[in-house]
């Protein structure tokens, strides 16, 4: 279980969240939705500390640092911390130098020591599960923008974290690439993978989310069971908001 | 045969004998050591503490404002008044590997920050430490965009490497006016000696482009959206 608690960050003057807590339950999806600005990205990325938090605490399982102002965070307890999650980025920032495989091959044998064979084979088991096995050996230049966030995604599941984070895995994408994406991401979700998703693709989150959480500018407005928050949202801004995503979808 | 012709095939064996002891070595060997100094001066630039980073800017402030021809006669000619007493060879050795040290710098810091922010993160993002993330993320990539501008920097140091003639190290062009000397015949001379300049100097530039060839296989930078 992941859990956050009274997370603040800014950037200098730029009060981006305000004491944030959040639970990620085991097995399901998680969806942050909220305008752009709205902080979800940068909560996203205070879970694997490629933001670091001002204040507060992130506890993933057993592995938990406390943030305070001016408080030095040991580098190790980052790394420790970081190596429970995996991610995956809007814009795929697959490894260009490597082929397919290898991008997924890489913290295997560069982190975890593993030999290349057994690497490998973990690979390519990966590569089966989002259809790239055809694809192994090419390079992340020859694949189209679908394809090299699948490999991604492999890439980011390989050191089997204990969850998923996703940064908008599907806004750089073309909808009928973005397709073949989300149907990975539910196949793992169905699997009971654990992911939190910052999305404000409607059809991504409906999809595969099973708890919504709505953050506007730095506070969450409101969370609950996905049926619920799109259904029925309790808060002005939730409607305002659904609403606007629901006209862009029907467009 | 013409005469010209007789003193040229004459004087090519020590000609080639000072290319092959002297300039080639002091080439290959300045060249590998500045890029050490070059590296370790990026780095700092980046990612060191102040005082560090005034101190290599003042290294590479020097090097770059004054002439090579003046540091190699400081090393070589003026340390020795301070107690210092190098050899030609050495003198010059180290007089290239900090110019070089100095030049490079320049190109691996602007190619270390070409490589986009978004692959550290993806580097951490697997759990890579900085090293990892540095060694076997950025750097590949670092590298290739890096080897024109030092393969610039490469054949411009064959050619300066004539420079050590005025602080006597006896490489190619010391050889050449060596003949010169008791030949007479500097036109002759130094033809060849500029003819043996270019063919070293051509030589490399095709193994640059083969190994430019040989990293752009994987095809150039993914941009952001696709």
């Amino acid at each position: 279980m992941i859990t956050l608690e009274h997370i603040h960050k800014s950037f200098q003057d730029n009060h981006v969240l305000k004491g944030v807590s959040l639970v990620v339950p085991e097995g399901g999806v998680t969806a942050l939705i909220g305008a752009s600005g709205s902080g979800k990205s940068t909560l996203l990325r205070c879970v694997n500390l490629l933001e670091v938090p001002q204040s507060g605490r992130v506890r993933i399982d057993d592995a938990v640092i406390d943030f305070s102002p001016g408080g030095k965070v040991p580098r190790n307890a980052i790394l420790a911390l970081r190596r429970k999650t995996g991610m995956v980025f809007q814009n795929f920032q697959l490894f260009p130098h490597l082929t397919a495989l290898e991008n997924v091959m890489e913290s295997l044998v560069t982190v975890l020591k593993w030999p290349q064979e057994k690497a490998r084979a973990r690979a390519m088991e990966l590569l089966e599960k989002v259809g790239m096995v055809a694809k192994a050996d090419a390079w992340p230049a020859n694949l189209s923008g679908g394809q090299q966030q699948r490999v991604a995604i492999a890439r980011a599941l390989a050191p089997t974290p204990k969850v998923l984070l996703c940064d908008e895995p599907t806004s750089a994408l073309d909808p009928q690439l973005a397709v073949e994406v989300v149907e990975v991401l539910a196949q793992l979700a169905r699997e009971g993978t654990t992911m939190l998703m910052a999305t404000h693709d409607l059809r991504l989150a409906a999809t595969i989310a099973s708890n919504v959480v709505f953050l506007d500018s730095g506070d969450i407005v409101e969370a609950g069971p996905a049926r619920q928050v799109f259904g029925a949202p309790a808060d002005e801004r939730t409607k305002r908001f659904v609403s606007t995503l629901t006209a862009q979808t029907t467009l | 045969m013409p005469q010209w012709l007789s003193l040229m095939i004459e004087s090519l064996p020590s000609l080639l004998w000072a290319c092959m002891v002297f300039t080639v070595p002091l080439t290959l060997l300045s060249f590998a050591l500045g890029l050490g100094v070059g590296f370790v001066v990026a780095l700092t630039r980046l990612f060191a503490p102040g005082p560090l980073v005034m101190l290599v800017r003042f290294y590479v402030w020097i090097i770059r404002g004054t002439p090579l021809l003046v540091q190699l006669f400081l090393i070589f000619y003026g340390l020795p008044s301070v107690g210092i007493v190098l050899d030609a060879f050495p003198a010059a050795l180290i007089g290239f590997t900090l110019n070089v040290g100095a030049y490079t710098s320049e190109i691996i810091r602007a190619v270390l920050v070409s490589v986009p922010k978004g692959q550290w993160e993806a580097a951490y993002s697997i759990g890579m430490t900085w090293r990892q993330a540095m060694y076997r993320t950025i750097l590949p990539q670092a590298g290739r965009i890096a080897v024109p501008p030092l393969s610039n920097t490469f054949i411009s140091l064959v050619k300066d490497t004539s420079l050590a003639a005025a602080i006597t190290v006896p490489e190619l062009f010391r050889a050449g006016q060596r003949i010169v000397a008791t030949s007479y015949e500097p036109l002759i001379l130094y033809v060849e000696v500029a003819l043996i300049y270019l063919v070293v100097s051509s030589v490399l530039s095709s193994l640059q482009a083969r190994l430019e060839k040989r990293l752009s296989r994987y095809g150039g930078y993914i941009e952001a959206a696709s």
